[in-house]
């Protein structure tokens, strides 16, 4: 019988060592520890152009990571882009006056929503709408943009 | 040109045939689930010799897959100076990609031919015929065990896969290239996501494990009984699973990962 | 063959079987009667389905035509559930001995008890050992079968076979590759079991000497049809020219040497090509 004895006991630590395995994955490697979609709340953004932002981007306050997109829509009535963020609670101090921009992380990177705070004292409240949004930019546009001033500028 | 006509027809015959076979063979498999579970033993056995016999295998795999993925990462990366995202690359390619397909591909060389062979070699020497012939079913007595025990091992193999992996191109990029170590953490968790990565990664290998096993199974009660037939059946088994696995895998990424 | 058994002691009939495997007929509308408490065998040159009967009359095959009858019931009519408890009491020896390479001589024998019963496992002991002192190999019980000769293997079968003290045993050529000592043990283990358990036996064997000495009814099998039936005595003093040619073991006669080919000739002249 030692001969079972032993291989329950390896079979005991191949099972515990893939559900390490497995926990090691859900609470280390992905986003399931930093916070769940229960303690969050969801504030809305309207943007003129919210570019290559995607729903699950992250939203970030002075580099922090501290929410993410939900839903992005189009508004028929106002031609805009609305975005809904959902942001952890424990950031729950951002004032009214926030503003929101579409940034991109560097020259290829994934785009990101920007939060810069203002200086009001009232907070930002659950359902709450971001009223100051900057678009994200669209590098055709603006190089477009570029083109046409040098080239106008050249003529003069 | 009949003649390729008649030869495409008999074979497609033969074909449906013997999915049909497979497919009940997979309904015995199964229905012999219940009585596997009212007796461990059978199950831990296998365990031990389909789990923990892949286990040296798939953990050393993943060490060098994710060292390989760590130093090609790291080489493509610092082009756009994106050094920072190699931990996202490894973990992402890891536990969507690499982990449930390629220990999955393992598990069909490793343990999958092992099964073929020995149910092959059960059926030769007239083991599963005497067992039939003492009142015992030999697909619940000897199949299903072997089923369920890849079942439960293929997901735990992939995740521990997965697991060493992103451990071997932590090691790789920060220990040897330099990236930061906080960094290569930070972006990852940031990055993957507990449902879309994680939980359809683990789906996607225990998909893998439900073909693989049935596959490596089936050949092996299929299989003629001889040594040619056996060793025929074997090499069947790992070809049809990895083209399974990977057929599989493009269907199921475009189901899950599609979306966004 | 004035001596047909009679329906009532006849463990197991069968009647105007036949069946066929692709386009050749294995057994063509033939009848058989096993009486009970006798040793029956089944003879034939190679090839004759005789291992094929035993799986007929075992259920794991089913025939084209005809019945099955053992103990009154239609084997192959049975539900799945019925068949397994028929099956529990008969054995079946077959000719590889078929013992699972992963278990011991002791597992193996006490398989189809831990299988089929709830006995506790002193018990399970008690009747493993009583089967394997019959066969004379208590003192290999914790041997492997790797570790085993033929003839030992198939003692083991054998013991296996009578675990559950069937009604019935089936062998499957039990003489064939063995040497003339295991031979010796073999043919008397089969006739005791058969005399002390009161035992039904169905013997398939083409071993001419071995089989006449212990069979006490023989039916002589060729092209699907019986060729010849009776006592040993009977058999030995048929006058049918092919069971003479099957018993003396005569190279020709109503059994060509020559497998069916086109003329000789021709074909050492044509050009070889296939067709």
């Amino acid at each position: 019988m030692q001969h079972t004895r032993n291989q329950d006991t390896l079979v005991g630590l191949f099972v515990a060592a893939g559900i390490a395995g497995l926990f090691f994955l859900a609470m280390h490697v992905s986003n399931l520890s930093s916070f769940s979609d229960e303690d969050s709340y969801i504030v809305t953004a309207k943007f003129e152009n919210s570019g290559g932002l995607k729903v699950k981007s992250p939203v970030s306050a002075a580099g922090v990571k501290i929410g993410k997109v939900t839903s992005i829509t189009f508004d028929p009535k106002t031609y805009k882009s609305v975005v809904e963020l959902s942001i952890n609670s424990k950031y729950n101090t951002l004032p009214d006056d926030t503003t929101a921009s579409v940034f991109t992380a560097g020259l290829l990177g994934e785009q990101y929503v920007n939060l810069e705070p203002g200086g009001s004292d009232t907070y930002l409240k659950k359902g709450g709408e971001i009223e100051i949004t900057q678009s994200a930019i669209i590098l055709e546009k603006a190089i477009g943009q570029f083109l046409f001033k040098s080239a106008a500028e050249e003529k003069k | 040109m009949m003649d390729f006509i008649e030869g495409l027809g008999s074979s497609t015959r033969t074909s449906f045939n013997k999915l049909g076979r497979a497919t009940f063979f997979l309904g015995q498999t199964v229905s012999g689930i219940m009585s596997v579970l009212l007796r461990p033993g059978l199950l831990l056995k296998q365990l031990y010799s389909v789990g923990v016999m892949s286990f040296l295998i798939i953990t050393i795999s993943g060490l060098f897959v994710g060292m390989v993925l760590g130093l090609q990462g790291y080489y493509t990366l610092s082009d756009f100076g994106a050094e920072e995202t190699l931990g996202v690359m490894v973990a992402a390619s890891l536990v969507r990609e690499l982990g449930p397909v390629v220990s999955a591909l393992l598990f069909a060389g490793r343990a999958g031919s092992a099964l073929t062979a020995e149910i092959g070699l059960m059926k030769a020497t007239e083991q599963l015929s005497g067992m039939e012939m003492m009142a015992i079913d030999p697909v619940k007595r000897i199949i299903t065990p072997r089923f369920l025990a890849g079942l439960i091992s293929m997901p735990l193999l992939a995740g521990l896969f997965s697991a060493v992996g992103i451990i071997g191109g932590q090691i790789v990029g920060s220990g040897l290239l330099g990236v930061d170590e906080g960094a290569y953490w930070s972006q990852m968790q940031a990055s993957i996501d507990f449902y879309d990565d994680i939980v359809n990664g683990v789906i996607k290998s225990i998909v893998f494990g439900f073909v693989a096993s049935w596959i490596a199974l089936f050949e092996g009660y299929d299989a003629i009984p001889t040594s040619e037939g056996v060793s025929r059946a074997t090499t069947r088994t790992v070809v049809n699973s990895a083209f399974s696995i990977l057929g599989l895998d493009f269907i199921l990424t475009a189901l899950m990962f599609g979306d966004h | 063959m004035n001596n047909r058994i009679s329906d009532q002691d006849s463990l197991v009939s069968v009647r105007d079987l036949t069946f066929s495997r692709g386009n050749k007929k294995i057994f063509d509308d033939i009848s058989l009667d096993f009486q009970r408490g006798k040793v029956t065998a089944i003879m034939g040159p190679s090839g004759t389905g005789k291992t094929t009967m035993l799986k007929l009359i075992g259920g794991q095959l089913f025939p084209d035509k005809g019945t099955v009858l053992v103990d009154g019931q239609n084997v192959h009519q049975l539900r799945r559930a019925d068949l397994y408890t028929l099956r529990k009491r008969l054995g079946m020896l077959f000719q590889s001995g078929a013992l699972l390479t992963d278990m011991s001589v002791f597992d193996n024998v006490a398989f189809p008890l831990r299988e089929h019963t709830q006995l506790p496992e002193s018990m399970i002991r008690t009747l493993v050992l009583m089967k394997l002192q019959a066969v004379g190999l208590r003192g290999a019980s914790q041997l492997m079968p790797n570790e085993l000769s033929g003839g030992m293997a198939r003692r083991v079968a054998l013991a296996r076979a009578i675990a559950l003290d069937p009604m019935m045993i089936m062998y499957d050529e039990p003489f064939t590759g063995q040497d003339p000592i295991s031979m010796g043990v073999l043919v008397h283990l089969i006739k005791s079991l058969n005399t002390i358990l009161g035992l039904t036996s169905i013997i398939v064997s083409h071993d001419v000497h071995d089989t006449m000495a212990i069979a006490d009814y023989i039916y002589v099998l060729s092209g699907g049809k019986i060729v010849g039936q009776g006592s040993p005595k009977e058999i030995q003093e048929s006058d049918s020219e092919w069971v003479q040619q099957f018993m003396t073991g005569a190279a020709d006669g109503p059994v060509h040497f020559h497998y069916p080919a086109k003329d000789y000739v021709d074909d050492l002249m044509s050009s070889g090509k296939r067709y």
